[in-house]
């Protein structure tokens, strides 16, 4: 068997029985590394001694018949945004491009727990804003399945590092599709859990109401076991549910019997790729020969989704990255020459008599501010922080902020409502398959349409998946969503499985 | 005040910090004076992914002082962002509490014993719980622009507590602080001492001014720096001064344009006046948001009686209390209650193991006081027990001690820490038997028949003569005893 071509799952066993060391698995991931990544770009930050280091410890303590935790010696890839302690975390950005956490986020701490090899950081848009990987301030990540294609993103690299067999499993983050729209373009199995079912402590925070950390894998079965490392109640996060986490390892490959999935017509709509279209109702008749019975479904609110997400979390963030300014860590502006300009632009208003512009020039204070947070943000993230400052600035936040929130809700209801009636809601990941590099960079617009299928999960909280479940007609995967209400990964895993069991799209490889 | 041609008002806003072991929102403790940055943690220096847990303890306490502040404890609180950039603020934003606060429409009761005001209620707007800013030190003793930051204090729980603008006079403000501060202290909510920032004041005050064309309002000043009781006195007086001045110069009301907008303005201490500080350079949009990281409180209407059961005698129904089981007169019950809970249980004891209340009072306040300020001690450390001083304090009752005298046994019982009738013996003071005062008086009176006649045409001043010839022959008679039995035997002559 081949390391690169086998499941996480099934390496676990091969790590169990002695078949094959955590260090040799790490040496071999390490060289795909080495052999792939340049083209794809999937990683920031790489540290082969660490991760060596790491593996040789587990499989001594294996050895000494040390009890393991639950990845004992799998590499896990870490997308850039959660926390690493004595490990540069850059959040794609070059504000945070040297910063160095003094602690673990949770999900590391419990990666680390579980026994896990951290391989590398992976790529991002920056601070998670984006969905193609190029708002990263460092490199891009290139689609392994079509070069000039974006992996997705904004967990581009945590995606493409699966495809291309860098990694078995990687943690990626989900805002408003981050982790499922790259995992559709990418080809891989991805879940959003339900909001408050993996702890956010020491995940960079893009948008805190929203943001969720999930795993990546090639199967449902994989995802299931990463899941349940990660998963749990964190005292240090108040938003994390004190929920116990059920054993997803154990059930996931149990059959749901009479499964009754919804299809919401609103997911079917204008701009759905024919190709896409036709793959996600194939899917749903794999499941319909499995005894899954097909409910027509409406989440009326849905069409205000995107304009909700794109209030509430700039919203957020612009509050979020207000602590990026320059004082107490990360980048900030050469001083020396920012009080030159400044002393010059004094004395040139001083020559010109311009009393009024004088008296608004910048404190030596505000212009670091200023000058900082201009050079160590890129495009996007400065135009979320504005659209966020604009939002709940007095005079809009009613008709802004206020207004989100109670969409929020009817979003939040409208699910509720259809979960009544269905386990599962399923669909399209996305409306196309990944699209080319550069095509949307001057389009913001267009590719904050991408998060239309993603979206509402986000805003109300609930889990989903994308699974793949097809090819386009240029070699492009497909991805499907299932969705489920809060709490219910283990449905979403069952069936995920379920349809990877009667399919083979999960197994396909680029190239 | 009547007799100034307009009227002060005035509103405060209290911080007080907290007498917790550990911040607002992470783990690190509050102690004062470490060395800088050495009391700080991922969570309150703001670092990424950090994320804030509430501190139940600082809610606890906070919804103590509420209650105590007869202010509504709404079921649900939550907490919102105030955004803005300050070197002190890492986060960016201040965790504070905006428009539903954990509490709202109290009120505090203050009066003047002296009456320099009638009693009244002051309304308090809202106290809500925030964490605190760092301290920002700038360092221009180097010759550098440079500051420097010490973040031991950032994320340190405040109580916000906004009184109406209520307050008509500096007096009452200071009264109002006062009777604030030491509720605060009853409750052992915060340690309220000013030098280390544990209570702030800021004040804002404007006059109403009668004019021909009706009631004008000044505009608005909120002053700012003020760190005595004293000085908040002394900064509302002078305040209101300068603004009477500059509106009889320039006429601006409130609210005209330009100038009549509210300004901050800095206390000098040293000047004795108030200063106008710069304008925020950034207007004061702070835009709040409810803070997605930490989860609404609520509080059930159980807890809320639990608390107001275990709040304890507070001091207005203490003060209220003393007067009617003991007598004395309200000035007296304000001193006491003032000097807090446990000089007041002390004086209790020794009112009812006395018998005196109103004896008991001035004891207390006068000799017991006073000993305990020159010693710099407090009463927990007080040599002379309640009942040790009742006993004496019966002694004087019962006429077995003059002032003089009963001052003598006092400090002796101060000094031994002994029972007052181990001091007397100590002092050499024993109880004149009867028999022998008798004997001594005839002595004296057959030796004075000079003051025996005098005595006997109504000339009652002299016997204070005798007395003194007693007192020389044995100093523990009792002239009061002495006095009444000379004019007996004389008058049986
Ligand atoms: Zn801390």
């Amino acid at each position: 068997m081949s390391v690169l071509e086998s499941t996480a799952t099934e390496l676990l066993a091969e790590l169990a029985a002695g078949n094959v060391s955590a260090a040799e698995l790490t040496q071999t991931y390490l060289a795909q590394i080495e052999d792939h990544d340049e083209a794809i770009g999937a990683f920031l930050n790489v540290d082969a001694e660490r991760a060596l280091t790491q593996a040789e410890a587990i499989d001594t303590r294996r050895r000494a018949g040390a009890k393991l935790g639950l990845l004992a010696g799998l590499p896990v890839a870490v997308k850039d945004v959660l926390c690493t302690k004595g490990w540069t975390t850059t959040c794609g950005s070059r504000m945070l491009e040297h910063f160095v956490p003094p602690y673990d986020a949770t999900v590391i701490s419990k990666l680390k727990a579980a026994d896990a090899v951290l391989i590398g950081k992976t790529n991002m848009d920056e601070f998670a804003m984006g969905g193609s990987t190029e708002n990263s301030a460092f490199k891009r990540t290139h689609n392994p399945w079509a070069l000039d294609r974006t992996p997705g993103g904004s967990s581009g690299g945590a995606a493409a590092c699966v495809a291309s067999n860098m990694a078995p499993l990687s943690i990626g983050t989900d805002t408003g599709g981050s982790i499922r729209q790259p995992a559709a373009f990418c080809g891989v199995t991805g879940m959003k859990p339900t909001y408050g079912r993996v702890s956010r402590y020491g995940l960079v925070a893009f948008a805190s109401s929203l943001d969720q950390a999930g795993p990546l894998a090639r199967t449902a079965e994989d995802v299931a076991l990463l899941l349940e490392a990660i998963a749990g109640h964190d005292p240090l996060d108040s938003t994390s549910a004190n929920v116990s986490t059920p054993s997803y390892t154990a059930t996931v490959r149990e059959p749901l019997a009479g499964l009754r999935l919804g299809v919401a017509r609103e997911h079917f709509g204008d701009g759905l790729d024919r190709e896409v279209d036709a793959a996600v109702r194939e899917a749903i008749k794999v499941f319909e020969s499995q005894g899954a019975s097909v409910h027509e479904i409406s989440l009326p609110h849905s069409k205000y989704a995107i304009a909700t997400y794109y209030i509430i979390a700039p919203c957020e963030a612009s509050s979020n990255l207000a602590r990026y300014d320059g004082v107490h860590y990360g980048y900030r502006t050469d001083e020396k020459e920012m009080l030159a300009e400044l002393a010059e632009e004094r004395k040139a208003l001083e020559a010109a008599g311009d009393r009024a512009r004088l008296d608004a020039l910048d404190s030596s204070l505000v212009r670091m501010y200023r000058e900082t947070r201009s050079e160590g943000f890129g495009a996007e993230v400065k135009r979320r922080v504005m659209l966020g400052s604009y939002a709940l600035s007095a005079g809009y936040y009613d008709a802004y902020y206020v207004k989100a929130l109670k969409v929020r809700r009817l979003i939040r209801e409208d699910y509720d409502a259809a979960f009544k009636d269905v386990d599962l809601i399923i669909g399209p990941t996305t409306a196309t398959a990944a699209f080319k590099l550069g095509e949307m960079n001057e389009d913001p617009l267009t590719m904050y349409l991408q998060d239309l299928y993603t979206v509402s999960a986000n805003l109300a909280g609930i889990a989903a998946i994308s699974v793949p479940c097809g090819i386009t007609g240029s070699g492009l995967p497909i991805g499907l969503q299932l969705q489920a209400a809060p709490f219910e990964e283990e449905k979403l895993l069952r069936a995920a499985h379920m349809f990877q069991r009667a399919t083979d799209w999960h197994t396909r490889r680029p190239g | 005040m009547n007799d100034k041609p307009y009227e002060i008002i005035i509103g405060l806003e209290v911080h007080v910090q907290l007498q917790t072991q550990s911040k607002l929102f992470c783990r690190c403790s509050t102690t004062f004076g470490q060395p800088p940055n050495t009391q700080t943690c991922p969570v309150c220096i703001g670092m990424p992914g950090a994320l804030p847990v509430m501190n139940r303890r600082a809610f606890e306490l906070a919804l103590k002082t509420a209650v105590a502040l007869n202010l509504d404890i709404p079921a649900f609180t939550k907490w919102d962002r105030k955004n803005y950039f300050y070197p002190d603020l890492p986060k960016g934003y201040q965790i504070s509490q905006f428009d539903l606060p954990m509490s709202q429409h109290g009120w505090l009761e203050i009066s003047d014993p002296k009456g320099a005001f009638e009693p009244k209620r002051v309304r308090i707007t809202r106290a809500h719980l925030e964490d605190d800013a760092g301290k920002s030190m700038h360092d221009e003793a180097a010759g550098k622009s440079d500051s420097r930051i010490d973040l031991n204090r950032t994320g340190t729980p405040l109580l916000e507590i906004v009184s109406e603008p209520d307050i008509r006079s500096p007096q009452e403000a200071k009264a109002y602080l006062t009777e604030l501060k030491l509720l605060l202290t009853y409750l052992g909510v915060s340690d309220c001492n000013m030098q280390e920032g544990s209570l702030r004041v800021d004040g804002n005050l404007n006059l109403h001014i009668d004019t021909p064309e009706g009631r004008i309002a000044t505009p608005i000043a909120e002053v700012k720096n003020m760190n005595s009781f004293r000085a908040v006195e002394r900064a509302m007086a002078y305040e209101a001064q300068r603004q009477c001045e500059v509106w009889r110069e320039n006429k601006i009301k409130l609210g005209d344009k330009p100038g009549g907008h509210k300004t901050t303005r800095g206390w000098d201490d040293t000047q004795q006046v108030t200063i106008k500080q710069r304008e925020k350079e950034e207007s004061s949009d702070y835009r709040y948001f409810p803070d997605p990281d930490l989860l609404p409180v609520i509080v059930t209407a159980e807890e809320v009686e639990q608390v107001r059961a275990s709040l304890g005698e507070l001091p207005a129904a203490m003060r209220t209390r003393l007067e009617t089981t003991y007598g004395i007169d309200p000035y007296d019950s304000d001193v006491l209650v003032n000097q807090g809970r446990e000089l007041v249980v002390y004086y209790e004891e020794l009112a009812t193991a006395s018998g005196d209340g109103r004896r008991a009072s001035n004891w207390v306040q006068q000799d017991v006081l006073r000993t305990l300020n020159e010693s710099q001690t407090s009463i927990s450390e007080f040599s002379v027990s309640a009942a040790a001083l009742a006993d004496l304090l019966k002694a004087i009752k019962a006429g077995d001690l003059d002032n003089t005298r009963s001052k003598d046994v006092f400090d002796e019982m101060v000094r031994s820490g002994r029972t007052a009738g181990d001091a007397m013996a100590t002092l050499g003071i024993e109880k004149v038997d009867a028999s022998d005062a008798e004997s001594l008086c005839r002595e004296l009176l057959e030796a004075n028949p000079k003051i025996v006649e005098d005595l006997k045409a109504g000339k009652m001043k002299a016997v204070g003569s005798l007395i003194g010839q007693a007192k020389q022959k044995n100093p523990n008679v009792n002239p009061g005893q002495f006095k009444d039995m000379c004019l007996k035997i004389v008058e049986s002559m």
